[in-house]
């Protein structure tokens, strides 16, 4: 991988300029350190990030620049008379993109030299067929127009990676040189070494807006994107679910609602199961329990919110759902059709949420102060009375605030509901038949085998732009009321 | 001082409330009550007052089984209230507290309307048979408190919302609703401005024509001003019992004296 | 006083202590009921625990076992040279196998009829796994050798009671009378269970071979994510964390921060899936199913967690000992480093192993960026290709297994969780030991 190596390089000459730095601001203060403004390493440490932080940020913006400058070099190659009807731009870049890494392929396995690769023609050789045979998978016989762009697209992409190791290069050279110069003994080497690691704070403190960012426009674009290809209006109000696998766009029916319904359908069910449970669990160990059982049984409790969302998948698809089955099912009650349903996600998503929400109550009903408390035993109220009447009234913004939060949890719940829940999309109000989620269809539809660029497989991005809104909405407002209940009481 | 009012004060003799005897309290390891005995008289406000952590509070949290909800506390003797002895295993400390009600350091109404923190003791207790007589329950417990005349117009605002000697006041008033016998009120006044106090002060005279008020403080002035009797504690013991003024003007034990004339506490 | 008391006759008071009055009863008898409730609820939480925990041992432990023939086999070197002029040749040695198997029964006085359609379906191809062994082992000729050769799925599920002689329905697979020769073969102590370490170390078979999935390659896939996790989000996470705690001023751009951060926190993982095949693999054009990709993803996810852990130790560390090496001349910078941060650290360290742990079940993202549905076939070739050639990652490589359609699969997914499971416990339990060991009260 070569930027790996580029990267290795870049650390080796910051690595040696350190060195020079030290050594040099020593020689010139005649070996005495005590005759410098800084400890001898900051001047290392100064060469050093001046040699690397240029350098690593060039590479980055690079990185991300020329994936976009590359597109619209090929797409530029591209008449409007290539693209069919039915189809897209993107449709048609997916496809040369696929074509480049096809040749790529081809040539590190031996199938095709260099040469061939670069100036091959599809309409006088088997193209297609060898990119096949190199294991590329390409949807349709790849036409003249394809290969021509995606052979210029390989030649423009190297190019670029070949300028911008160079630049790396240099950067960091130029870095380095530039330290090294301004190295002297009086130089204030440790202001100017701190005042870089402030700034490299500041760049990692700022990742998270970085990431927020990148999560809004890679959904937002997308979301756009297809919009264009299927109305906006269907996609919220449409009553049906049914993706079509065959055609491209038309034939799908993408209505949101089904799923909202499913998505709602099992968080109540989790719900249901959850909140009376942990927070009668929250009430028994800050209340009653005595230091021991509370020592044994809360960390025990919590063992179930550390179990990973994949084990309450299979123990949803594998044990409760058939367990369910056999009582609610043909055998038993006759309710029930098969092992996944709303029931059983509903079910084992509860359980995944009791500790969620029981430690969570458990601080909020531990923030109420004992004053309450003796208030209302001075009267002559009984524990439970005090809890009902003073403790639980006192702490409800706190608790609904926990629930809210537990809420957002159910909502964005994935693997449960992917194993547990069943893949039919209805409007229906039977608990014991299977219904999908949000989620789970943001897997199916990015999974399958749908293009990117067709709706089919955008429309998992709206879906994940719902599913962001909900649940961002309901973390807000969770943390406002929370922070005010806190806020109450200190 | 002006401890002038603490002589003049008459004392008659009343009937005998509460009776503690020999008395002790443990934390774990810890002895916070040495062999107390007391008689608290009905109608009469006593007052125990002592340096802080000298374990007045301790006891005074002993007379309606506060203690019983902090684990490691264990409690021996016998304390009678009307000679039952209220840790008898027959009694119930639910009971009990009814009829010792209870007034804390920091006003802590309920984070609920003025009338439901009135209401709630006689509501937990089934001591209303009606809404209208729920309604005379309160008003009855407001007037009481002395501050009927400042709330009744908004019963159903937020007792929170209220200043922190209204607040005291009201906590006076939540205690009364349950109709007790006796009142043990934990430095009542510590948390108030002045005029609060003064107005809190006031009350608890007046409450005396009805109840046994027990009160601790940590204010001689504020115990020669309300109380008739007054018991001296140190360290866990019980030093000096008897009349205000006599404590005050003509102590007999010498640590009592070093502590009125601000020597030690 | 005493005389007092006697002068004033007690009035009948309406209330006795020592006589509990029926409403008093009757709230007793709630308060009761109320701390059964409570009781009750930490019980089903814990009936729970147990059920999800008895299930997963015990459908999860037969995954590591497999069922093995052991059978003493000679073959001489004119055996091997007939068999080899012959024109099916693995079938002649199938032949010598069979004429040696049934030789062993009937030395132990059992006699059972059986055929080479039998020994396929119980064995698969016997013949030229013998074959290809002598092939590469000619010394080996003319000495007994003792072959372990795997049974086929469906007799292992004979053994662990997923195939039952009642329901059993003959087919191409196995027929009821392959199963008279399994309990002969089982009698006469040729056919047994055998711990199998080709589940923990092996790689993913593949749809049709159930028998022969192990877990080791998506552990190595999973090994090089955490990989990828701890270099990214640990210095980041602890750059942001001492950015925030120590230097930020109280401003709009800190408090944008602070939101996003708590935000982050609850996004669900989902969308950082979305991200990561959106950002990563469709706009950097990243590898699909790389580790690389998975551990970027995983790395976003886990700094919120980083984050909130280290702001929580570095706040432990007491404003004191930073005033005292101010005091001394230290720049807030050489303060922070040298000081504050090294006291810091087991907390760090805590809430990192902690955050490893969640980022190591996380599964959802990684359904988007590929991971899932790639059969693992192998271990990476070298540390690089660790990182950039597709794999699969434990969590990835149980929901596969999950989704195939052959039941046999169910059994190593079970498996599967166990082995995640001990990982998350022994990082859990480091993570409690330093805390114990580090932990410092102020």
């Amino acid at each position: 991988m070569p930027l790996f190596w580029l990267i290795l390089i870049v650390l080796v000459i910051a690595a040696v300029g350190y060195m020079l730095g030290r050594s040099r601001a020593l020689a010139n203060a005649g070996g005495d350190s005590r005759e410098l403004h800084s400890l001898p390493s900051y001047y290392g440490w100064n060469v050093a990030l001046k040699a690397m932080v240029p350098t690593f940020g060039l590479l980055i913006v690079w990185l991300l620049a020329q994936p976009l400058y590359v597109n619209s070099v090929i797409s530029g190659m591209i008449p409007d008379s290539a693209i069919d009807d039915g189809s897209s731009r993107g449709l048609v870049m997916a496809e040369v993109r696929r074509a480049a890494t096809g040749l790529d392929n081809a040539v590190a396995q031996g199938l095709m030299d260099e040469d061939f690769a670069r100036n091959a023609r599809a309409d006088f050789t088997d193209v297609t067929q060898r990119l096949k045979d190199a294991g590329q998978i390409v949807t349709a016989e790849v036409t003249q127009t394809v290969l021509r762009a995606a052979q210029r697209y390989r030649i423009v992409n190297s190019t670029g990676y070949l300028i911008m190791s160079i630049a790396a290069i240099v950067v960091a050279l130029a870095g380095t040189l530039f330290a090294l110069r301004e190295t002297r003994a009086l130089f204030r080497a440790r202001n100017v070494v701190e005042f870089g690691i402030h700034a490299l704070l500041v760049a990692a403190a700022s990742i998270a807006i970085l990431t927020t960012v990148g999560i809004v426009l890679s959904l937002v674009f997308n979301t756009w994107e297809f919009f264009r290809l299927y109305p906006a209006s269907d996609f919220f109000f449409g009553l049906n679910w049914a993706p079509s696998f065959s055609g491209r766009g038309g034939s799908s029916d993408l209505g949101v609602l089904p799923l909202l319904w499913g998505t709602f359908y099992i968080s109540i069910v989790a719900l249901a199961v959850a909140v009376p449970i942990g927070l009668f669990a929250a009430i028994y160990l800050s209340e009653y329990a005595s230091p021991r059982v509370r020592s044994v049984a809360k960390p025990l409790l919590e063992i179930l919110a550390g179990i990973p969302t994949i084990v309450y998948g299979l123990f949803a698809l594998l044990t409760v759902g058939p367990l369910l089955l056999k009582v609610f099912g043909d055998d038993g009650l006759g309710w029930m059709q098969a092992g996944t349903a709303v029931m059983t996600a509903g079910l084992v998503m509860g359980i995944m949420l009791i500790p969620f929400v029981s430690s969570l109550s458990d601080d909020i009903i531990n923030a109420v102060p004992q004053a309450m408390r003796d208030g209302s035993y001075g009267l002559g109220a009984t524990q439970s009375e005090t809890i009902r009447q003073v403790v639980i009234p006192a702490a409800l913004p706190g608790i609904v605030g926990a629930i809210l939060l537990a809420a957002s949890r159910a909502i964005g719940e994935t693997m449960i509901v992917v194993l547990g829940a069943g893949a039919a999309a209805r409007l229906s109000l039977n608990p014991f038949e299977a219904m999908t989620t949000v989620t789970a269809k943001i897997v199916s539809q990015l999974t399958g085998d749908a293009d990117f660029a067709s709706p089919e497989a955008l429309v998992a991005f709206a879906l994940g732009m719902t599913l962001f809104v909900l649940t961002l909405g309901l973390n807000i407002i969770a943390l406002y009321i929370v922070r005010k209940y806190r806020e109450q009481y200190e | 001082m002006n401890d002038m009012t603490a002589v003049d004060k008459t004392v008659e003799t009343q009937r005998t409330k509460i009776a503690a005897q020999n008395v002790n309290v443990y934390y774990g390891d810890s002895h916070a009550i040495k062999d107390v005995n007391v008689e608290i008289e009905d109608k009469t406000v006593t007052a125990f007052i002592g340096p802080s952590g000298c374990g007045k509070s301790t006891f005074l949290r002993c007379l309606n089984r506060m203690n019983d909800t902090i684990d490691i506390c264990r409690v021996t003797g016998d304390i009678l209230l009307e000679g039952e002895d209220i840790y008898a295993k027959s009694v119930d400390p639910v009971q009990l507290r009814a009829q010792v009600g209870m007034v804390f350091q920091k006003p802590n109404p309920f984070p609920k309307s003025i009338y439901d923190n009135v209401a709630y003791g006689p509501r937990i207790h089934g001591m209303a048979k009606s809404k209208s007589d729920l309604d005379d329950i309160v008003e009855k417990s407001l007037r009481r408190g002395a501050i009927w005349d400042e709330v009744k117009d908004r019963l159903h605002a937020p007792g929170t919302g209220l200043s922190g000697g209204q607040q005291q006041r009201l906590c006076i008033a939540r205690a009364v609703a349950t109709e007790p016998e006796v009142l043990l009120m934990d430095e009542p006044c510590s948390a108030l401005d002045p005029i609060a106090t003064a107005q809190v002060e006031e009350l608890i005279d007046e409450l005396r024509e009805n109840y046994s008020v027990v009160i601790v403080t940590h204010s001689m002035q504020q115990a020669a001003r309300v109380s008739q009797k007054t018991a001296f504690f140190h360290l866990g013991n019980l030093v000096e019992f008897g009349p205000t003024g006599q404590i005050f003007t003509n102590p007999e034990d010498p640590r009592t004296e070093s502590y009125i004339t601000g020597r030690i506490g | 006083m005493t005389d007092a008391s006697m002068d004033n006759p007690t009035p009948a008071r309406s209330r006795s202590l020592s006589q509990t009055d029926p409403n008093t009863r009757r709230r007793n008898a709630a308060e009761r009921r109320f701390r059964a409730y409570g009781m009750a609820a930490i019980l089903v939480g814990l009936f729970f625990l147990t059920v999800l925990f008895v299930s997963i041992v015990r459908s999860g432990l037969p995954a590591f076992t497999r069922t093995v023939v052991t059978v003493d086999f000679t073959l001489t070197q004119e055996q091997m040279d007939a068999a080899e002029s012959e024109l099916f040749k693995t079938k002649a040695y199938s032949n010598l196998f069979i004429a040696s198997l049934q030789e062993q029964l009937q030395q132990r006085g059992m006699t059972v009829e059986f055929d080479e359609a039998a020994i396929e379906r119980l064995l698969g191809k016997v013949g030229g796994t013998l074959r290809a062994h002598y092939q590469a082992n000619p010394d080996e000729l003319s000495q007994p050798v003792a072959f372990e050769l795997a049974a086929s799925s469906r007799v292992d599920g004979y053994f662990k009671g997923r195939v039952q002689r009642e329901t059993l329905q003959d087919s191409r697979f196995l027929q009821l009378s392959d199963l008279d020769l399994v309990d002969a073969l089982e009698e006469a102590g040729i056919i047994k269970q055998a711990f199998s370490w080709a589940f923990i170390t092996g790689a993913d078979s593949g749809v049709d071979n159930p028998g022969g999935a192990g877990i080791g390659a998506s552990v190595v896939g999973s090994f090089f994510m955490m990989l990828v996790v701890l270099v990214l989000s640990l210095p980041i996470g602890v750059a942001a964390s001492i950015y925030l705690e120590e230097f930020a001023p109280q401003n709009r751009f800190t408090d944008l921060i602070e939101v996003n951060i708590s935000n982050l926190a609850a996004v669900p993982s989902i969308v950082f899936g979305i991200l990561g095949l959106a950002v990563f693999i469709q706009f950097m054009h990243l590898p699909q199913s790389a580790p690389l990709v998975g551990g970027l993803v995983l790395s976003l996810m886990t700094l919120p967690t980083i984050i909130i852990s280290t702001r929580a130790s570095l706040k432990a560390v007491p404003p004191s000992i930073r005033d005292a090496a101010l005091g001394v001349g230290a720049s807030k910078m050489q303060a922070v480093f040298h000081h504050v941060l090294p006291l810091a650290a087991p907390g760090i360290l805590t809430g990192t192993i902690i955050g490893l742990a969640q980022a190591l079940g996380e599964t959802a993202p990684l359904l988007l960026i590929g991971m899932v549905g790639f059969v693992a076939r192998g271990y990476p070739e070298g540390f690089v290709e660790g990182f950039t050639e597709p794999n699969s990652a434990m969590p990835a490589q149980i929901y596969t297994w999950a989704a195939r359609a052959d039941v046999s699969f169910y059994e190593k997914a079970w498996g599967g969780i166990i082995i995640l499971l001990a990982f998350l416990l022994t990082m859990n339990i480091i993570a409690i030991i330093l805390r114990r060991r580090f932990e410092r009260r102020w």
